[in-house]
């Protein structure tokens, strides 16, 4: 099965097509509606903050060529103070369509991995960027938290846990491509068939 | 018996531990049917293949089957004598606790401030509700309603002129399927559906709600509303949205 590093390279962007399996590696970071709704407010339509410049400089890092998740996760504290997860599944994405655009050219994300799939205007990000969203599978968090071999860190932990950015490195985290950088959304093809089927049904 | 001194915060626990670690026996045979319906090598079978695996590693490590473990939601059913405001405390109690244990996601978010309480108790939160019965014993069910499913609830006012549906079980039909086609994979199917007819606002959704107690392969005692509910089923799953909205013939099990 392809695999994937980040941080991702466009060519290796341009390689993936709609229904493609492949397994991530490297380090992600969990953000989910605060999340984005905050880089959105305090980082991309607002001059950043002196308060929180070495935040913005941190996650500009991370996310350049990175991949955001849309997962909140169950989150376990060891005596030690360290952070481990205990289930992981992805969230719905759909809620992230008005902030996703921008967050993915603003910070050159490579990947967006939810569930459920995203709209026009992440697809159209996706093809100019280029990146891609990763169908990772919903009601699996047992499963995909066995892939989370280390949480490095945890960014707005005021937000919530589920709505905290966790940093974390996975190992053959399974997902599909189903929206890809040629315009091809798999939620479109998916949805546009039903739709045709639903009318004959009640048509 | 004497009530007085009853604490039943430990069996609330374990009770919450069951529910967000355990899938029903009904919805595991109904997912293993659904995969061996789906074509080998599929993005269907593959999903429902780790679904499955998901739900065996979740009850070895006692750890949640999904991270959202959602709004949890007692029916408490009670004999007379007993204390709810007790009970009542003793769920909040365990709620917590469970929390603690990783067996529930911090859940409990204050809608102005945004503040998560971090323990699942808050304003009106676990939900619960109680009827008191004629029988000896307490019994309490408990549902963890994800967040993703919660989305993609909906209601209709019947008649709907666009969707063609009357204020009659044909309409009934029309409006269940399109809100299915609405859903697409963004529910995090396959789905079971609940449905409900009638009523005000409030009480149509909590009785949806409550249509998910039942088993899967159940059939309704009403034969129309059987004959219904056998249709709807079928007709969801040609519409072909399948697992994760990934294309298939599941798209819901029940």
């Amino acid at each position: 099965m392809p695999e994937l590093t980040t941080p991702i390279s466009d060519e290796d962007i341009r390689n993936l097509k709609a229904g493609d399996t492949v397994y991530l590696n490297g380090v992600i970071v969990t953000g989910r509606d605060a999340a984005h709704k905050f880089m959105i407010e305090h980082f991309i339509t607002q001059p950043v903050q002196v308060d929180e410049a070495e935040l913005y400089a941190d996650l500009k890092k991370l996310l350049d060529g990175g991949v955001i998740y849309h997962c909140g996760p169950v989150v376990k504290t060891h005596a030690d103070g360290s952070y481990s997860f205990v289930a992981a599944g992805p969230t719905t994405s759909i809620r992230e369509e008005v902030y996703q655009a921008d967050v993915i050219r603003h910070f050159n994300l490579k990947g967006v991995i939810g569930k459920g799939g995203m709209g026009g205007k992440t697809l159209k990000a996706c093809g100019e960027q280029p990146a891609v969203y990763l169908h990772a599978i919903g009601g699996a968090a047992s499963f995909i938290a066995q892939s989370v071999k280390e949480v490095l860190g945890v960014y707005k932990l005021e937000f919530g846990v589920p709505e905290a950015m966790w940093v974390i490195r996975v190992e053959n985290f399974p997902v599909v491509v189903t929206m890809d950088s040629h315009g091809t959304s798999l939620h479109q093809t998916i949805e546009a068939q039903s739709k045709e089927k639903l009318a004959e049904l009640i048509g | 018996m004497d009530y007085k001194s009853l604490d039943l915060t430990d069996q609330f626990v374990e009770l919450i531990r069951r529910a967000a670690t355990q899938l029903p026996q009904d919805m595991r045979q109904g997912l293993r049917k659904a995969k061996g319906n789906e074509e080998p090598g599929s993005a269907a079978e593959g999903a429902l293949d780790t679904i499955l695996l998901n739900v065996d590693i979740a009850e070895k490590n006692s750890t949640p089957i999904c991270q959202d473990t959602g709004t949890p939601i007692f029916e408490v059913s009670y004999p007379v004598g007993v204390s709810t405001r007790k009970l009542a405390d003793q769920i909040r109690k365990a709620a917590a606790v469970a929390t603690q244990n990783n067996y529930l996601r911090p859940n409990a978010v204050d809608s102005l401030t945004g503040k998560n309480s971090g323990d699942n108790t808050g304003e009106d939160f676990p939900t619960m509700h109680f009827h008191e019965w004629d029988e000896e014993g307490i019994h309490v069910d408990l549902l963890l309603k994800g967040g993703g499913c919660e989305n993609v609830s909906t209601q209709y006012k019947l008649p709907d002129g666009p969707l063609g549906a009357g204020r009659d079980l044909e309409g009934v039909r029309r409006v269940v399927l399109d809100a299915v086609h609405q859903a697409q994979g963004k529910g995090c199917g396959p789905a079971v559906l609940g449905v409900a007819i009638g009523g005000d606002r409030g009480s149509g959704y909590l009785k949806s709600k409550q249509q998910l107690f039942r088993q899967l392969d159940d059939t309704n005692p009403d034969p129309q509303l059987a004959e219904l509910e056998e249709r709807i089923y079928n007709e969801a799953n040609q519409l072909g949205i399948g697992p994760m909205g990934f294309g298939g013939k599941t798209t819901a099990l029940g």
